[in-house]
């Protein structure tokens, strides 16, 4: 099946503390950081946006595939915070990695997991021979309403990747995909409002853990292969409990979690995710590795898959810093002041 | 807004991917590009050439009284950039926790750099980042 030919990830350098959102609204900030298992979020700048994060990982992700970006036959953007409610992101960053024009784009949404429906459809293009390589790029710089819990988590990044079907231009093949899909209420957000809504502790059994634990099951079902088959596995993080409880409740290691587990560290980063899980993960996977990703967008469905790393995956690493050392070296904390300011919720007159 | 629309449309290859021109005569490389040579004139042809955007900062100032366009980006600091392939360019610095200098070795990277009020266009543009 098809694979990833090459791939890049950017998240945003400023940072707010989990106890720095928790002294604004006096809560405590240290029973949030263990109960959330989140210590602080990337937020965007005042010019950053899904867009621009989306441009950043996909010229990342050209310079570590190698290829011209004029074979691209198609960029496809997800995000549920495209900059434009009419007027494709995907333009913007197809123009701006210099893909010229012989190439169909589209910005697809469904809450975190737009990214990933993203590649899925590429190994399609690709492997009919639609088109020669395709780029899925997962993007957010979510907001969370002030007040409300999501704004520990709610952060922004994107991860951008290449889909081919050359075995030998290959970093990592694509083994098999599978989704599961129902429609749940747990998360939305209507046109015009600044802010989504959720059905609170509803987002949990029914929305997240269902859908991921499907999708996962029916990807080992098919696949044959057992939870200690993968030496990876890398789920959607809302925040950083969810993804080690889904991993408890399939049968999967704390270990295999943990590599491509960023929450943590920058927060929720909605569709860029579980691809930023994925890229943390690709930075250190040796050859032969199997790594299981299943992503989660609410409202609800997650796609899964089996991928198994290349040869190939030593000579293009050295082409890019790994995301984990941008995430440690890159970054500047700001105060709940400057958040504001930041996302434009406080505005000079 | 019709203007708007033509005027940015014209300087997307320009904004976002530093696409300067070149003559083919003299070789010399203007940026923004020039459709005539400065020093050959009419006598020769002008072709498109992407600048890598790597540079050192030649000259900068900080910006505290913006005018309405930049009224969220204030304070925010302007340099004039000598590319590595000679031309200077003008441009934001965005800032990264590392003081401007003069000589400060520069990249660009790809930011929004102003909106048409609430219901216009989004403007995105390159800007500067010290390495
Ligand atoms: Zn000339």
């Amino acid at each position: 099946m098809a694979g990833i030919i090459g791939y890049g990830a950017y998240v945003p350098r400023l940072r707010i503390k989990v106890e720095e959102i928790a002294r604004v609204w006096n809560e405590d900030g240290e029973a949030i950081k263990r109960g959330l298992n989140i210590k602080e979020k990337s937020v965007p700048a005042f010019d950053e946006d899904a867009a621009t994060i989306a441009v950043e990982a996909a010229r990342k992700a050209i310079h570590h595939s190698g290829i011209n970006p004029r074979e691209l036959g198609a960029v496809y953007v997800g995000s549920e915070s495209h900059p434009y409610a009419v007027k494709p992101t995907a333009t913007v960053v197809a123009q701006a990695i210099d893909a010229g024009h012989n190439l169909t784009a589209a910005d697809l949404e469904f809450a975190c997991k737009a990214g990933t429906a993203g590649i899925q459809m590429l190994m399609g293009m690709t492997d009919s021979n639609m088109i020669k390589y395709g780029m899925a790029i997962g993007s957010d710089t979510s907001q969370g309403r002030p007040g409300d819990a999501l704004e520990y988590t709610a952060s922004a990044g994107g991860a951008a990747f290449i889909i081919g079907k050359e075995k030998k231009e290959m970093i990592a093949e694509i083994l098999k995909t599978v989704s599961y899909t129902s429609d749940t209420p747990d998360f939305w957000r209507r046109e015009g409002a600044n802010f989504p809504s959720h059905g609170g502790r509803f987002t949990g059994e029914p929305g997240y853990f269902k859908h991921v634990a499907n999708a996962t099951k029916l990807l080992l079902e098919q696949t044959g292969f057992k939870p200690s088959d993968f030496d990876y596995v890398v789920f959607h993080q809302p925040n950083g409990k969810f993804p080690l409880n889904a991993a408890k409740l399939l049968g999967f290691t704390e270990k295999q979690v943990e590599e491509g587990l960023l929450t943590p560290i920058i927060g929720n980063t909605y569709s860029g995710a579980s691809m930023l899980g994925l890229a943390a993960v690709l930075d250190k996977a040796k050859p032969g590795q199997k790594i299981m990703v299943t992503s989660f967008g609410s409202g609800a469905g997650s796609d899964s898959f089996a991928i198994q790393v290349t040869n190939n995956i030593e000579s293009k690493r050295k082409r890019v810093a790994p995301l984990r050392e941008l995430i440690a070296k890159d970054k500047m904390y700001i105060d709940y002041a400057l958040y504001l300011k930041n996302r434009s919720s406080i505005v000079r007159t | 807004m019709e203007k708007a629309s033509a005027g940015m449309w014209r300087k997307i290859d320009t904004r976002y991917n530093l696409i300067g021109s070149e003559c083919e005569k003299c070789k010399t490389l203007y940026f923004p590009p020039r459709i005539i040579c400065r020093i050959c004139g009419r006598d020769t042809k002008m072709r498109s050439r992407k600048l890598s955007g790597n540079g050192k900062v030649y000259s900068f100032t900080t910006i505290r009284v913006p005018s309405d366009t930049f009224k969220e980006s204030a304070p925010y600091t302007v340099g004039v950039i000598e590319l590595e392939e000679g031309p200077k360019v003008e441009g934001h610095v965005v800032e990264n926790g590392k003081k401007v200098a003069i000589g400060s070795k520069v990249k660009t990277v790809f930011r929004k750099m102003y909106v048409d009020g609430d219901e216009g266009l989004i403007h995105y543009h390159f800007k500067f980042e010290t390495i």
